[in-house]
């Protein structure tokens, strides 16, 4: 009896013990990223760090081969509002059905839902193909961590066809990383019916101008103007461009360079943010608002301004009650130049959309991203205002006025500066966001903000 | 079988046991270590350098990010805001949870019902009612037009918009979701209580407030130091809904620990000092629990102890 259940409960250990083989084999495939061995923390975590994971990388399915042999492009993207998705979609089908052997998979991802996944993604050495890009600060370092595909000599033939200011984004140090298919520049979108209303005949070209429409529109009893200060960057373009056309370009670029901002102009910008709060044109509760929801104020007719990007027609008609916007009321200028200032009327703030290429990337995933930027899809772009496309010869397809003349501002522009947020660094363009909307708050000083930002900078 | 002699067996049965015990363990051991005390850690390791989660980790510069952090107004404010919303919620939370806990062990007809409405907020995610409080707490919306309604328009606030008041107006949406939960934890002490004890007190001439003060809430001591024990650690590790509500905004007012952690590692890619953050809030967690053990949930536990030993 004893013996018969010493057998049995050894027969039980043997068991146990393959259930643990089990697990433990189940635990270390399916962590690749983690190191199953959590004694040696320290050693293992900086190996992985220090070299991206080769043994992953040589498992990628990106492998060029034979011709047929089928291979699969990791594309991920942040398109998910109709009619986009659908378009970006019917491409991938497009190209899949003229290459049979090529899948294009997609991964459709909200934005921020896709910052995180991306950042994880790349720490393990995963790296998608092709994937969103706004190029600038966030993709150089992604470029110095050597996760991104030089992609120069790829598209030399083909990268004529780009305009080269928006292609320029997406390169760094001299290699190209990726490619623009929205390229546009931030404005005023004012109201023309609420304009009318208080007696505006013509939109400001002047900050002056713009300050004394300010107060008729208050006077008429209607919300000058629209920002969302729980996300803080649609304000911080408005002071970038104060900044802009108080210093002019090569002054703004210079302070982005040295990360010296304590200088007149980023003072002076932050002067003329004061005069503009003196007025109190911003819509009830802005300090707690959100993009969507200054969008809406615009969509609804409820605000006069926003100072916003190529993008703004279609968020407000997204975001408003009629799902339509305010339609022909809305319109487009440039932001008005400041009096004594060295900035031109032409100088611009902006950027756009783009799609970067991951080391692993095929010929077959660069291929495919020829395709998508060609004259044929590119239109897409524009002609359903999802974005304005980069791609030389697809200009005639933009049909709305308003974004004719985004595109205009755009083939004018003496100097164009990237958006701050993402020319920089991701922890320094939250500083220059968290600095600036503390001046349109009304809680910190125009010395403070440029103060803050060259401390954030030094910080790097 | 009948081969094996008795004497091994009896030599193998102590250490079969304790080999079968710690193979049992084993799996969920090597979880835990894996997926808690690893990442501990490896976040430790990380703390120590400036490191934006792309690149080797080749800049090592020691405690600088710990410097960086406490030196920082805006993680000052973070700590500020959690130690904030300890304190409101041991001082008007549960209270208000233990107030109407004791009301509704009363007998009377509907108990059932108040049970329920008061239990429901706490079923609801976080993510929902954050987005629903966003949009009753817009200006001019339902709360807004609800205190103008009765005459009470002089409170009306930018509620989730001034710096000053945003703590407040988030306290308060907190406390309505949790306090059911500390509700109905309290009930459920309250009537593990015999009603007998109290009757007797009553009996012996004392007053309801002297038997609810010297009997009831003595012996609701236990479940009133769990419940301080679970309100302390949720406010110390609270980000969901101010995420949802504020995200920490207007000007990192409404910044809490767990959100400064979540800024600086994933939207401003600084891995290493969002690690120092971490670890700092993990330190504070610990401490925390571990003082919160020793010195006032050390009898209850010891109680139980020895009436397992015994």
């Amino acid at each position: 009896m004893t013996g018969g259940q010493a057998v049995t409960t050894r027969l039980r250990l043997v068991g146990v013990l393959s259930v643990m083989a089990l697990l433990f084999g189940a635990c270390s495939s399916g962590a690749t990223s983690t190191p199953a061995a959590p004694s040696v923390a320290p050693s293992v975590a900086a190996s992985v760090a220090a070299s991206p994971a080769p043994s992953v990388a040589a498992a990628s399915p990106a492998e060029p081969s034979a011709a047929a042999a089928p291979v699969t492009v990791e594309w991920w993207h942040i398109t998910t509002n109709e009619p986009g998705k659908t378009i970006f979609h019917n491409i991938a089908e497009a190209y899949h059905a003229a290459h049979p052997n090529v899948t294009i998979h997609e991964t459709v991802l909200e934005n921020d839902a896709f910052k995180t996944k991306l950042a994880t993604s790349l720490q393990s050495g995963e790296v998608p193909d092709l994937f969103q890009s706004w190029g600038g600060g966030i993709m150089a370092a992604q470029a110095d961590a050597g996760v991104l595909k030089d992609i120069t000599a790829d598209i030399a033939s083909w990268k004529d066809t780009i305009n080269p200011g928006a292609l320029s984004i997406y390169a760094y140090k001299g290699v190209q990383y990726g490619v623009p298919w929205d390229m546009g520049m931030i404005g005023v979108w004012y109201n023309k019916a609420l304009f009318a209303k208080a007696g505006i005949s013509a939109p400001p070209a002047t900050w002056d101008d713009f300050l004394a429409d300010v107060s008729k529109l208050k006077a008429a009893g209607i919300v000058p103007l629209a920002i969302a200060g729980k996300e803080m960057w649609p304000s911080m373009h408005l002071w970038t461009y104060l900044t802009l056309r108080i210093g002019g370009g090569d002054n703004l670029a210079q302070m982005v360079q040295s990360g010296n901002w304590n200088t007149d102009a980023c003072k002076a910008a932050g002067d003329q943010v004061l005069k503009l709060n003196a007025l109190d044109p911003y819509q009830p509760g802005f300090k707690g608002a959100t993009y969507p929801q200054e969008a809406a104020a615009m969509g609804n007719g409820k605000v006069a301004m926003e100072v916003m990007g190529q993008w703004a027609p279609a968020v407000e008609a997204d975001n408003s009650t009629s799902k339509k916007g305010i339609g022909t009321d809305l319109g487009w200028f440039p932001f008005p130049t400041v009096a004594g200032g060295k900035g031109a009327a032409t100088d611009g703030v902006g950027g756009g959309n783009g799609i970067a290429v991951g080391k692993n990337a095929s010929p077959e995933a660069l291929d495919f991203l020829k395709f998508f930027n060609s004259v044929e899809n590119a239109t897409k772009v524009n002609t359903s205002n999802i974005g304005l496309s980069p791609v030389i010869g697809t200009e005639s397809a933009v049909t709305d006025p308003n974004l004719q003349a985004v595109l205009a501002g755009r083939g004018k522009a003496t100097f164009m500066q990237l958006y701050l947020d993402q020319a920089t660094s991701p922890a320094m363009g939250t500083a220059i966001n968290e600095a600036t909307i503390g001046i349109f708050d009304g809680a910190s000083t125009p010395a403070k903000v440029c103060q803050a930002i060259t401390d954030a900078a030094a910080a790097q | 079988m009948s081969v094996t002699s008795a004497r091994p067996s009896v030599e193998w049965k102590r250490p079969t046991k304790w080999v079968t015990i710690s193979l049992f363990l084993l799996p969920a051991l090597a979880l835990y270590l894996l997926f808690v005390l690893f990442p501990v850690v490896q976040a430790a390791y990380y703390s120590l350098y400036k490191w934006n989660g792309l690149q080797p980790l080749t800049d090592f510069i020691g405690l600088k990010n710990y410097g960086t952090a406490l030196a920082s107004n805006t993680f000052t404010t973070a700590v500020t805001n959690n130690v904030l919303i300890v304190v409101l919620s041991l001082a008007l939370q549960i209270p208000f949870s233990l107030f109407l806990a004791v009301l509704l062990n009363g007998r009377f007809p509907g108990r059932a019902i108040f049970r329920l409405v008061f239990f429901l907020p706490y079923v609801l995610s976080e993510a929902i009612t954050g987005i629903v409080f966003t949009l009753l707490l817009q200006p001019g919306a339902l709360v807004d037009s609800g205190l103008n309604g009765v005459g009470l328009g002089g409170f009306v606030h930018d509620w989730l918009g001034d710096t000053g008041f945003v703590m407040i107006t988030l306290f308060i949406i907190i406390s309505w979701k949790y306090f059911g939960f500390h509700m109905v934890l309290l009930l459920a002490g309250l009537q593990g209580i015999p009603r007998e004890l109290e009757e007797a007190a009553l009996i012996d001439g004392a007053g309801r407030w002297q038997a609810f003060r010297f009997v009831t809430l003595p012996l609701l001591g236990p479940t009133l130091r769990v419940s301080v024990f679970l309100s302390m650690i949720g406010a110390l590790q609270l980000f969901d809904m101010i995420w949802v509500m504020t995200a920490g905004g207007p000007l990192n007012a409404s910044n809490t620990m767990a959100i400064a952690m979540f800024k600086a590692g994933l939207k401003n890619n600084q891995m290493g000092y969002g690690s120092a953050l971490a670890v700092i809030l993990f330190m504070f967690g610990l401490v925390v629990a571990l003082a919160y053990q020793r010195f006032v949930l050390r009898r209850d536990v010891e109680g139980a102890v020895t009436a397992f030993n015994g």
